[in-house]
């Protein structure tokens, strides 16, 4: 991904010379063009097309910020009932991520999540455990979680 | 001049909005059984809160003055990246330390591993 990035930059600055214009316009238009013809020889490259992971990591934001704006709905429905009738309590969840950023994206996206939290992920880096506001629907969330944020997260590391 | 005050109120609801949101947070703090339950509340409510009203804020001042503050944007990422770990560590430490959990609590799969962990 990062070398087809500089590939890009690199053909935007060539567009610039060979029109001998220096202007942030040239330089955008070099930049699409490049961008194009990236596309077009996309399969010499052994990764994939590097917008689509642009995209994808445009996507994860998306989720977050949606989730964290439920979280909050859902907490504060908690906090403001008058009578106190959660069961929280602590729950594995198995992760098939690998790689390290991979894991604390998804322990960052679990903790902003409607009543979840990452207390401890297993020193073989297989399981997460998190602590649950409410223990009523554990196998819900499980799912929802790999769902949503493990495939997402995969859809940006995938080359 | 009508489109600019409409947008004015619109930008003093989202700041009011991020205040009840952050008020209700620490009602939350006080509320809550235990340290885990407290954390949810204090680690989701107070972000979200600081979002609106620093959001809000770039959006006044953008469209009021025509200035924009790069500081605030970067002020809203970094909240953004760090609540949650701030969250974790704390949990995590409290945990660590054997701080129990809530006794209405339902079931606890980290203490077995522990355990496990302990003993070998």
């Amino acid at each position: 991904m990062a070398l087809q990035l500089l590939l890009n930059i690199f053909l935007a600055f060539i567009w610039m010379f060979l029109g001998n214009s220096f202007t942030v316009g040239s330089l955008f238009g070099g930049y699409l063009i490049g961008l194009l013809m990236i596309f077009m020889m996309r399969r010499f490259f052994p990764q994939r097309f590097y917008l689509s992971n642009v995209i994808a990591v445009i996507k994860l934001l998306f989720i977050f910020i949606k989730e964290l704006i439920l979280s909050n709905i859902e907490i504060l429905k908690i906090i403001l009932k008058p009578k106190l009738d959660i069961r929280p309590g602590i729950f594995a969840l198995p992760t098939e991520l690998e790689k390290d950023w991979e894991i604390t994206t998804l322990a960052n996206l679990i903790t902003l999540t409607p009543g979840t939290l990452v207390l401890e992920i297993s020193d073989d880096r297989k399981t997460l455990y998190i602590h649950a506001m409410d223990l009523k629907n554990v196998q819900e969330s499980i799912d929802s979680i790999k769902n949503t944020f493990e495939k997402a997260i995969k859809e940006v590391s995938r080359s | 001049m009508k489109m600019k005050e409409n947008l004015e109120v619109i930008f003093a609801a989202i700041v009011v909005i991020g205040a009840i949101i952050n008020l209700i947070s620490a009602i939350g703090v006080i509320r809550l059984p235990d340290v885990y339950t407290r954390n949810h509340a204090a680690s989701k409510g107070a972000t979200l809160g600081i979002l609106l009203i620093l959001s809000s804020v770039f959006l006044f001042f953008w469209v009021e003055e025509g200035y924009m503050n790069a500081r605030l944007l970067l002020g809203i990422i970094f909240v953004f990246m760090t609540a949650p770990v701030a969250g974790h560590l704390i949990s995590r430490a409290a945990y660590n330390s054997g701080i129990p959990l809530w006794e209405k609590s339902g079931q606890d799969a980290l203490k077995a591993t522990k355990q496990k962990v302990k003993n070998k």
